[in-house]
């Protein structure tokens, strides 16, 4: 097994002295889905902003395919192979589809508009709508363009906020299923996800976090059968982490 | 009455490209620079610099473009001075700007701008003098475009209209037509998203500036043309160049092209009703009136 | 030796009054937050109203009521304050932007309609026919600006304790909370909006105030008084002494009206003629510099603020608005 991403005792966090992250540590594999969850505060979404330099990182380090990538400037991930897919906001509404694509391949040079053509094959209601603005595609459409904005630098590596927050429950899978198809095709998804029992049915491995350090991880098939897990996050009783 | 109109039209036009590049700068550093209007002064004073500069070596260049009092002169230097206001715009924001915002909040910006208008004002009146000065001293004649009702227009003043609104029209095509724009209205939509889909935000902000400073100097020199060029033409024009921000809504690069006329012409048209003392306090009027009507502007989002 | 003292008392008054100024403001930026470009209009608010209400009846513009002088300096503040309620009300819960623009905007036509205005203010010649308290049984002499010195003063005093009192009571530390973090002050159950207002007035008042007793000190004032360049004077004032710091604040004017009109005589005097008609520009220049310099090198100011304030709230701006360079 390759890692593609490996987190060591990461300390994080938006105001000094305030850590949300207080130790974390994880690793994604080449090719599988791994995914964290936890309850609400415990951190989630901070570190994969820690990943991608949106909140700095006062200790620890994070290893990108052999290489110490901590504290990276936000707009250099892409060039590294990282997507990150925020969890709202997550394409430019006042541009149109077209327009939000050909912005993340302006620097993909000759190749561009290539490279538009097959993000247009593999997401045809994209293709139909190009001319329409961002804004006012449905929860869904916007979610498969943020994906789109997200393959079209190539990455090696997807890290993706809450994918299917605020979808119906068919859109949510099939935004999930989608994660899986690019997973097969050898691209590394580190995702956060609510959506535990689904999550943990898609993914490879799963970590949970509480209260900004790690608490338990494994193969996710493991942890859906953890009669514990079960308890505190498939809908057992719910009792606050400690 | 429709001189009037004429007349605000040719202002706004002038106000627009001030007001572009200040929604810009305030919509992405989050302050109210009240240094704007001094990058029209120092356009103004660049352009009269290089124009007397190419007189002097080619005198051929001074003379006058058709029925202009604009020579090839200052065609050449209102360019060069676009440069160096822009490049004075990024000097300032580097000298001052940038390193008050690594130390203090926004508030602190507010002042420092204040210090800042102050400062170059008075160093272009030091250096300049006082009074006021003109770019050609050539008495050009208003045309009358009709005798009933009366309608006089310079034809300096329709060279200024149609310039600036080729400079907006050439700008409007960058942020419609090229990846360079999407990435511009990328910034202003949604920093973060904007950093991660691998824009550096920090080019970004020194390309806002170089435009930014670009315009004004435009928008100086044409004021200079139609008026005359002194060391409080910032001081004058900074109201109104904020108040076609707040019209079109902070941000908004169309709102500011569309708010730096009406407040052109509703300053212009409330001349008719108002002694002309009073027009320093009707781009304050217009703020006041949109602030009780519809406090986000034309164009402008909600946010607090 | 007279000259001298007479001078030194009316330097004091001047600058005792300006620290009024200065402490109106210091509530409004050091403690809340407000951002006032236009703390002329309020000082000019309080003047003009002052000898408006206390003057004598003129012919030629409104006013000469002729009230008692008190009653006409507590109508001046109040004036300045009905102005801050306006402008508040319209623009405090947006951006902070707007109540920068707003209130610059408010000087600038302020000073455009006293000078266009003359049935209402004398215009450009300004507002005559008052009549100073007092003068008939005290006359024009050392002893009347020495009693008002010492009135001025006991004003000064009287605001300052007033104003350290304010901020050491609950409701001092809500409008710290609020300048520091407006969400978790509104998690309280505090209503920020309201409590700027507040604030916002309570500070053009004393700004009213110490307008009131300018024009008091002068019997006259005019457009020329109220000019944008005051509210520079008055902020750097309380950039040097320190905002939030209502000791530094008086210091700190005391410093900048005491380097202002040294700048101003040493020009005059020692300045070759040629370069005496710049003296305006460049002690604008020195104003501007004083302004920059201070907040980028000593943004707390000469003398510290001892109340200490988390910055935490400030991280959390720069943070929101996603600008790392």
């Amino acid at each position: 097994m390759s890692e593609t991403l490996q987190v060591s005792g990461i300390v994080a966090g938006y105001i000094p002295d305030l850590p949300v992250l207080r130790d974390v540590s994880l690793s994604a594999q080449k090719g599988k889905i791994t995914v964290i969850i936890g309850p609400n505060g415990a951190g989630k979404s901070t570190l994969i902003k820690a990943v991608s330099g949106l909140v700095p990182a006062t200790e620890g380090h994070v290893v990108l395919n052999g290489a110490n990538i901590t504290n990276p400037r936000p707009d250099q991930m892409g060039g590294l192979g990282v997507a990150y897919i925020p969890q709202t906001d997550n394409v430019f509404r006042s541009l149109t589809i077209r327009q939000n694509l050909e912005l993340v391949l302006r620097n993909a040079g000759p190749e561009g508009p290539a490279r538009l053509d097959r993000l247009f094959q593999q997401f045809p209601p994209l293709a139909q709508k190009q001319r329409e603005r961002a804004g006012s595609l449905s929860g869904g459409q916007r979610q498969f363009l943020a994906i789109a904005m997200a393959l079209a630098i190539d990455p090696s590596l997807i890290l993706m906020d809450e994918p299917s927050a605020g979808l119906s429950p068919k859109a949510a899978e099939e935004v999930l299923e989608h994660a899986h198809v690019l997973a097969q095709r050898g691209v590394t998804i580190l995702l956060v996800e609510q959506n535990v029992k689904q999550a943990l049915r898609l993914a490879d491995h799963c970590y949970i976090l509480a209260d900004g350090r790690n608490q338990i991880d494994g193969p996710a098939a493991d942890l859906l059968s953890d009669p514990v897990v079960g308890q505190i996050y498939l809908g057992g009783k719910r009792m606050a982490p400690t | 009455m429709i001189q009037n109109l004429v007349d605000g039209v040719l202002v706004g036009s002038i106000l627009s490209l001030g007001a572009i590049g200040l929604t810009m700068a305030m919509h992405m550093l989050r302050f109210a620079n009240f240094s704007h209007a001094e990058l029209l002064s120092i356009g103004a004073y660049s352009a009269l610099v290089f124009d007397g500069l190419f007189e002097v070596i080619y005198p051929a260049l001074g003379s006058a473009i058709g029925p202009l009092s604009l020579t090839w002169a200052l065609s050449l230097a209102i360019i060069l001075s676009m440069v160096i206001t822009g490049a004075s715009a990024v000097l300032i924001d580097r000298l001052i700007f940038r390193r008050v915002r690594a130390k203090g909040g926004e508030l602190s910006m507010v002042f420092a701008s204040f210090g800042v208008a102050m400062i170059i004002r008075n160093i272009l009146g030091l250096i300049f003098g006082l009074g006021s000065q003109l770019y050609s001293k050539d008495i050009v004649f208003a045309m009358a475009i009709s005798r009933d009702p009366l309608l006089l227009i310079k034809p300096d003043q329709v060279f200024s209209l149609v310039a600036a609104l080729i400079i907006m029209i050439i700008l409007h095509l960058i942020l419609s037509r090229t990846t360079f724009g999407y990435a511009l209205r990328a910034v202003a939509e949604n920093p973060t998203l904007a950093q991660v889909s691998g824009i550096n935000l920090s080019r970004m902000i020194l390309l806002i500036w170089i435009i930014g400073g670009g315009l004004a100097a435009a928008a100086g020199v044409f004021y200079g043309l139609s008026n005359q060029i002194n060391p409080v033409l910032g001081r004058d024009l900074v109201l109104p160049i904020f108040a076609a921000t707040i019209v079109g809504g902070i941000g908004s690069v169309y709102g500011a092209v569309l708010g730096g006329f009406l407040v052109g012409i509703a300053s212009n048209l409330a001349l008719v009703v108002l002694p002309s003392g009073y027009s320093p306090s009707v781009p304050f009027l217009i703020i006041l009136a949109v602030l009780m009507v519809r406090p986000t502007g034309l164009f402008g989002e909600e946010r607090l | 030796m007279i000259g001298l003292l007479s001078y030194l008392v009316f330097f004091a008054t001047v600058a005792a009054i300006l620290s009024i100024a200065v402490l109106g403001l210091n509530l409004q930026w050091g403690n809340t937050g407000l951002f006032n470009g236009g703390v002329v209009a309020f000082f000019g608010a309080g003047g003009y109203g002052t000898l408006i209400l206390g003057g004598t009846p003129q012919a030629d513009h409104l006013g000469g009521f002729a009230l008692p002088y008190l009653i006409a300096l507590s109508g001046g503040m109040a004036i300045a304050g009905l102005l801050a309620w306006g402008v508040g009300i319209l623009t405090l819960r947006l951006r902070h932007d707007y109540l920068a623009i707003a209130t610059f905007g408010v000087a600038v036509a302020f000073e455009n309609l006293m000078r266009n205005a003359e049935g209402l203010a004398g215009g450009a010649k300004g507002l005559r026919g008052f009549e100073r308290p007092l003068r008939q049984a005290l006359g024009d002499g050392f002893t009347y600006n020495l009693l008002f010195l010492i009135f001025v003063l006991g004003l000064l005093i009287a605001t300052y304790i007033f104003l350290e009192r304010l901020i050491r009571s609950p409701y001092g530390r809500l409008l710290r909370a609020i300048r520091e973090d407006e969400t978790a002050a509104m998690s309280l159950g505090k209503n920020p909006a309201r409590i700027r207002l507040a604030a916002f007035i309570a500070g053009s008042v004393i700004m009213g105030l110490a307008g009131g007793l300018y024009a008091t000190f002068y019997a006259f004032i005019s457009p020329q008084d109220v000019l944008p360049i005051l509210t520079f004077q008055i902020w750097a004032m309380l950039i040097v002494g320190g905002a939030g710091n209502n000791k530094g604040a008086v210091m700190g004017t005391f410093l900048i009206w005491g380097a202002w009109t040294a700048s101003g005589w040493g020009l005059s005097r020692f300045a070759p003629l040629e370069v005496q008609l710049y003296t305006g520009s460049l002690q604008f220049i020195l104003i501007g510099v004083v302004i920059v310099g201070m907040l980028l090198w000593r943004p707390q100011g000469l003398f510290e603020e001892k109340l200490v304030v988390s910055q935490s709230g400030r991280a959390k701006h720069l943070k929101q608005q996603g600008v790392r360079e």
